[in-house]
């Protein structure tokens, strides 16, 4: 079996800094981004984990494999959504701070309902 | 070079770009350093051994994530003068470091108290790889033993797409999405997607037919196919299709409804749902991934081009 524990400690960093990132960041594409590295971080977990299991003259166990693949596809999915939802808020509101205050000034006076150009 | 130091090297290199990431003050450095940590992570996948996700991670976690967030940081640039943020408190930066060491000191413990011996499903795999006619253990489990997993993504696929498209305001609904590119049809971005696009889309298939038997497969073709598409509509030699347009809604949902179609008509013969019969299980799995191919390519452009914001 494959020594892996250097790539577990790499990938554990990984999630904690993107942990750390998601929670101070102040602007909302920052944290998408920190969400992106706690993915990639446990993806590799998922990684390590089919690495150790190699057997049947395969590399790496095929079933977590496949499992990360599609959670990279659904990863993407998510991540487009929440830029969608992010680039509508900057058109509605004229911000996208998520603190109260920054925000107030952007989204006083009416909001532009239909968000046309 | 001793593999030892080249893997803690890269290992290095891809939390030194992690951090990058999460610490500059600047978005758009972010962005770019993000497309660089994505292709140095797909380098880890490679080293341990797992191709198909080193390609998938290459094509979309970095490229095609890349794409949409460079997209996005641009549009917040030009659309939304934000004051820039006060920084965050030292007392949640405090509460923060403290919660990410916790889950970094868990995981590092489960990490090095990982028994002598590894769960492994690899053996299983590599039995039954004969009956369904595939070479590649994973392309295998994705469209054969845990094919349900595959058809609900597709299915969270368009879903996510719904969830952008009903974005638009009223006037745009159901119009095109993203702003019309104005590329200088001489200039060289355009030269290069019409060089680049034939060749690419040739590329494109070919990963998706030999994922059969070698790394490669649906996912990481369609990505490519989708990244040519994305190139002429940058160059301006193609628009986004409107979201009405039939086909394009055909096209988006082949994928599920083919893998259902056949999930339930091998319901219906008594073999249970996508369970495939031996003699048929080679030509059945190329059928649903051709389409799921074609979906999963529409898809990608699609989300990537966002909420519609024009009438077409």
């Amino acid at each position: 079996m494959p020594d892996t524990t250097q790539f577990g400690i790499a990938s554990a960093v990984l999630i904690g800094l993107g942990i750390y990132g998601l929670i101070v960041s102040p602007q909302p594409l920052r944290k998408l981004l920190a969400l992106n590295v706690i993915g990639t971080g446990a993806f590799l977990l998922f990684g390590i984990v089919a690495r150790r299991g190699a057997a049947a003259g395969f590399g790496a166990d095929p079933v977590p494999q496949a499992l990360v693949i599609t959670g990279i596809v659904v990863a993407f999915a998510a991540t487009a959504l929440a830029a969608a939802v992010l680039l509508r808020l900057a058109r509605v509101a004229g911000t996208t701070a998520l603190d109260r205050e920054a925000g107030a000034e952007g989204s006083t006076g009416d909001v532009d309902e239909t968000g046309a150009r | 070079m001793n593999p030892v130091v080249l893997d803690l090297g890269i290992a290095l290199l891809v939390v030194a770009i992690a951090a990058f990431v999460i610490f500059t003050r600047d978005a758009y450095a972010a962005v770019v350093a993000f497309v660089a940590y994505g292709l140095l992570v797909s380098l880890r996948w490679v080293m341990l051994h797992a191709v198909d996700v080193a390609m998938t991670e290459a094509a979309i976690g970095s490229g095609l994530t890349g794409v949409l967030l460079l997209g996005t940081a641009a549009r917040l640039r030009d659309e939304c003068a934000d004051a820039p943020t006060a920084r965050t408190g030292t007392g949640l930066r405090v509460v923060a470091g403290i919660v990410a060491l916790t889950v970094t000191g868990l995981l590092v413990a489960a990490v090095v108290g990982f028994g002598e011996t590894a769960p492994t499903l690899a053996p299983q795999a590599a039995a039954a790889l004969p009956a369904t006619g595939l070479g590649n253990p994973v392309t295998a489990v994705l469209i054969a033993y845990r094919a349900t997993d595959t058809l609900l993504e597709k299915v969270v696929l368009v879903l996510a797409l719904l969830g952008i498209w009903s974005l638009a305001a009223d006037d745009a609904w159901g119009g095109r999405p993203g702003r019309k590119q104005r590329a200088d049809p001489d200039g060289g971005l355009a030269y290069f997607a019409r060089r680049l696009v034939p060749v690419g889309v040739l590329v494109g298939l070919y990963v998706f037919w030999v994922g059969a038997n070698h790394p490669g497969g649906a996912f990481q073709g369609a990505t490519i196919l989708a990244a040519m598409w994305l190139l002429a509509m940058m160059a301006g030699l193609a628009d986004v299709p409107s979201i009405r347009e039939v086909r394009v809604r055909a096209v988006l949902v082949a994928g599920a409804a083919v893998f259902l179609a056949v999930g339930l008509a091998l319901l219906g013969l008594g073999d249970g749902f996508l369970a495939y019969p031996a003699a048929f299980a080679k030509a059945l799995i190329i059928g649903i991934e051709v389409a799921m191919t074609a979906t999963v390519a529409v898809t990608l452009v699609l989300l990537i081009a966002g909420t519609p914001e024009r009438r077409g």
